[in-house]
């Protein structure tokens, strides 16, 4: 999901900065482009939202808008509360699964995604005009 | 009182033991199965299985109900995220965090999230206090109340040693509360000679205790 993000933002002309604890990460960023990463003007750094160290190497101090979209819910939660609070980052977004916690942190002012509620809701409109075309034809 | 322990592990399982000897109600919610089966065969019905980042199983352990809620899996996130919503969703009046990275605490602290309890910590101030490398021993720190409790050695060539502790100019701040002398310790009056040797335990506000160092002269060390 990040990398497929960062790829689209950097082809819109933004300056993209990514974090991957992962350095295989890397090559994830470079599927389908035709120069590396770097040399489109993108910036990796391999490292966790938790160290502050890796953080400021990526850049978080100037940056418009963070989002946190690592594999773990509760990581995202906490980094995004990390760019938020730390860092006063004016656009901070994070992806959560749980539809339940995401709901809640939205509440209390964190810009949050949650793809399940979206894949949710897609999958009940399906079902609904499916079962409305099978009482139709009876 | 009712009290929700996260996390089975050492840590969870003997608190959880220790707090039913103490007839306190206890859940504690596991979320390795093997654990938990493990855990289940001592505790049974007060282990439950389940991910505690998850909210119904925070629900399900009746978590509004709770008086404490103590974090103590092996990951900090978790730990930070499940105090935070006991804390600010479910209004648990207290809960106890462990920190098991120490350079996470900021975190913790940038959370709201407090008390902490971190083992290396612990460990790294018994060490301290086994070894005293600066003669100066921070025994307490007490943020929210603004004070702080330490321990000083007074060196050999003190400049405060065979004064009365009346005599003494301390810096406004502080205060002696007591004296540790020859393995017994007592409240010092205005009559107390300071001698060598000995372990004195002060208040302080914050951030004096430079001041207090300095005034109790040089390296405690150096009476070694």
């Amino acid at each position: 999901m990040g990398s497929s993000l960062a790829r689209s933002m950097l082809r819109d002309g933004h300056q993209v900065s990514c974090l991957d604890e992962d350095p295989e990460a890397h090559a994830r960023l470079e599927i389908g482009l035709e120069k590396s990463w770097e040399d489109m003007g993108g910036q990796f750094t391999v490292g966790t939202g938790l160290e502050i160290e890796a953080l400021l190497e990526a850049g978080i101090e100037q940056a418009d808008a963070f989002v946190a979209a690592t594999d773990g819910d509760n990581t995202n939660i906490v980094i995004a509360q990390i760019a938020k609070r730390r860092f006063n980052v004016p656009t901070v977004i994070a992806r959560i699964l749980d539809p339940y916690r995401a709901e809640w942190y939205e509440q209390q002012g964190l810009h949050t995604i949650c793809p399940t509620r979206v894949a949710i809701e897609m999958l009940e409109t399906e079902v609904k005009e499916a079962a409305a075309r099978s009482v139709a034809r009876r | 009182m009712y009290v929700i322990i996260v996390g089975a592990g050492k840590v969870g399982w003997n608190l959880g033991r220790e707090l039913l000897d103490k007839e306190h109600e206890v859940t504690l919610i596991e979320n390795d199965r093997d654990r938990y089966l493990t855990v289940e065969q001592e505790l049974e019905h007060n282990v439950q299985y389940g991910d505690a980042s998850e909210l119904w199983v925070l629900e399900r352990a009746g978590i509004s109900r709770a008086d404490l809620v103590i974090a103590v899996t092996g990951d900090d996130e978790d730990n930070m995220l499940i105090s935070q919503v006991a804390k600010e969703k479910y209004m648990v009046e207290r809960t106890i965090t462990r920190v098991n990275n120490p350079r996470n605490k900021q975190w913790f602290e940038l959370l709201g999230i407090g008390p902490v309890v971190s083992a290396t910590d612990l460990i790294l101030r018994l060490i301290e206090h086994e070894v005293p490398r600066y003669g100066l021993v921070h025994l307490l720190n007490l943020p929210q109340e603004r004070l702080e409790i330490i321990e000083l050695l007074l060196a050999e060539d003190s400049p405060v040693k065979g004064q009365r502790v009346g005599d003494l100019e301390l810096p406004e701040g502080s205060l002696l509360i007591s004296v540790l002398r020859e393995g017994r310790g007592f409240v010092p009056g205005p009559d107390t000679v300071l001698e060598s040797g000995d372990e004195v335990l002060a208040v302080l506000d914050p951030g004096m205790e430079e001041e207090l160092k300095a005034y109790f002269g040089p390296d405690g060390s150096s009476s070694e």
